[in-house]
């Protein structure tokens, strides 16, 4: 049997996200901002961040969809290739802030590839970066702004972010040792 | 979902519903990519592609070279009045020597049909068809598909219209796979001399009225009349063909209003397609063109990433 850990529940994901909208409202500057959702939960993370935003501010900041399928940098290492879905992102991305959102942080190679796609888009006036849970482990210099959570794992364990619009069940982020 | 396992693509008429549609999917992902201001993603990086076409192509061809270098791969375009074969070299081993300079994939076009089987089972790359002879052109028919889809929604259920040559046409062929498969009424209309004989156990219906087919279609694609395949007499001429044929404003009056036209281009104006028709508000043949960059990006990406299998 593998082992699960609850290490968030429905009220700790609702209170982190509220808490990293006000950070991220706190560091306001100059440039007007918008989310960039990484498929697919930071989809889902992305659309909670703005609805919060719009609570505490009332203003409606835009937000895009970015999948990073094709900037992998292991897509000839794996087999059959992945499934591509829609990225979209319908606003000029070019001297805003943006904030990218994912469920979890590990090693940094999914918001590398986020990156490059990115400047692909336009030349914002800064990137920041947005994550539910941190779990460690990073194989590249790369740093989250804000963090819903930080939580130590072991290599061999998997974290996984389940939310009710994709998932179809209560909110939670679980711990689990990978199955052999 | 499906995932994609072969690592060529000779035709539909091998693929599953599965196959063609996750095809459809992973094209309106790649879609997007053709409207960007940088208009390339890094997912075939330092792969190549080469096309090798022993018939005339414009469209085509273009189309596959711009869907490789959109996925950063790297192109090369081999026309076969320039190449050796017109010294006497056998098919396969043209091939297999450009092959032995590390390609990835080759993209054929032949007047024979089964070419691309015979190049899929000497070669160790992918191999796609981009047109053999009167059998298949897979990746057009993928398009008209995706171009239905987009524009009536679904597939299901659609009642859609092939006129004109259908008995040299490889587009012709190709669609009835596809579109059998996917769940479409197919209708073929057409001078019974192009018509196939047997055509009907392809699961289609002929009917040799073109108004009462267009009245009763949701989508109708002409066929181009291959003036290079007609030696033999099978028309008494281009006037009665177009007469009867021919597509113009006067006969689309009896069609319904949400009925699109769709060509596979080139198009003979005044021939299959009135000039009023091709340019009118019922016709998508540019969005055709448009949507054929888009699938065979999908189809590059999905076939090379097969390999190894």
């Amino acid at each position: 049997m593998p082992m699960k850990n609850k290490i968030m529940d429905h009220e700790s994901i609702r209170r982190a996200i509220q808490r990293m909208a006000h950070e991220i409202l706190e560091k306001s500057g100059e440039e007007p901002l918008a989310l960039i959702g990484i498929r697919t939960r930071g989809v889902v993370l992305a659309e909670r961040l703005k609805k919060a935003i719009k609570d505490i501010e009332g203003m409606d900041v835009p937000m895009g969809v970015l999948d990073i399928t094709l900037y992998r940098d292991d897509l000839t290492l794996v087999g059959a290739k992945p499934l591509v879905r829609q990225t979209q992102i319908d606003f000029d991305i070019t001297d805003k802030r943006i904030v990218l959102v994912d469920d979890v942080f590990f090693t940094g190679r999914t918001i590398r590839a986020a990156l490059d796609a990115l400047t692909d888009f336009g030349r914002p006036a800064k990137i920041e970066l947005a994550v539910l849970v941190d779990r460690g482990h990073r194989e590249l210099p790369i740093r989250a702004d804000f963090v819903g959570k930080n939580v130590p794992t072991a290599k061999h364990q998997n974290v996984n972010v389940l939310m009710q619009e994709t998932d179809n069940t209560q909110d939670e982020v679980i711990i689990e040792e990978k199955n052999a | 979902m499906t995932s994609w396992k072969r690592k060529h693509l000779l035709g539909l008429d091998e693929l599953s519903k599965e196959e063609i549609e996750l095809i459809l999917e992973t094209a309106s992902s790649f879609k997007e990519v053709s409207f960007r201001d940088i208009k390339k993603v890094p997912a075939l990086r330092g792969k190549t592609v080469v096309t090798l076409f022993f018939e005339p192509s414009t469209r085509t061809r273009i189309s596959f070279e711009l869907a490789a270098k959109r996925l950063s791969a790297d192109t090369l375009n081999i026309a076969v009045q320039a190449s050796s074969t017109t010294k006497g070299e056998t098919l396969l081993d043209t091939a297999k020597n450009i092959e032995a300079m590390n390609v990835d994939a080759m993209v054929v076009r032949h007047s024979l049909s089964g070419a691309p089987f015979i190049l899929a089972q000497g070669l160790q790359c992918s191999v796609i068809n981009a047109g053999d002879g009167c059998r298949e052109h897979p990746t057009q028919a993928l398009l008209d598909m995706f171009t239905l889809k987009e524009k009536l929604g679904h597939i299901e259920g659609l009642k859609v219209a092939l006129v004109g040559d259908i008995l040299h046409s490889r587009v012709a062929r190709s669609n009835i796979w596809g579109l059998t498969k996917l769940g479409a009424k197919v209708t073929v209309c057409g001078p019974a001399t192009l018509m196939p004989r047997g055509i009907e156990s392809m699961g289609v219906k002929i009917n040799y009225d073109l108004k009462e087919v267009l009245r009763n279609s949701d989508a109708v694609i002409a066929l181009r009349l291959q003036k290079e395949r007609q030696q033999d007499k099978f028309l008494p001429s281009l006037r009665e063909y177009s007469r009867l044929f021919g597509i113009n404003q006067a006969k689309l009056q009896e069609a319904t209003s949400h009925l699109i036209v769709m060509h596979p281009g080139p198009t003979n104006r005044g021939v299959e397609l009135s000039a009023e028709v091709a340019d009118g508000k019922q016709s998508v043949i540019l969005d055709q063109v448009t949507n054929g960059v888009a699938v065979r990006m999908a189809v590059l990406y999905l076939v090379l990433g097969a390999k190894g299998e």
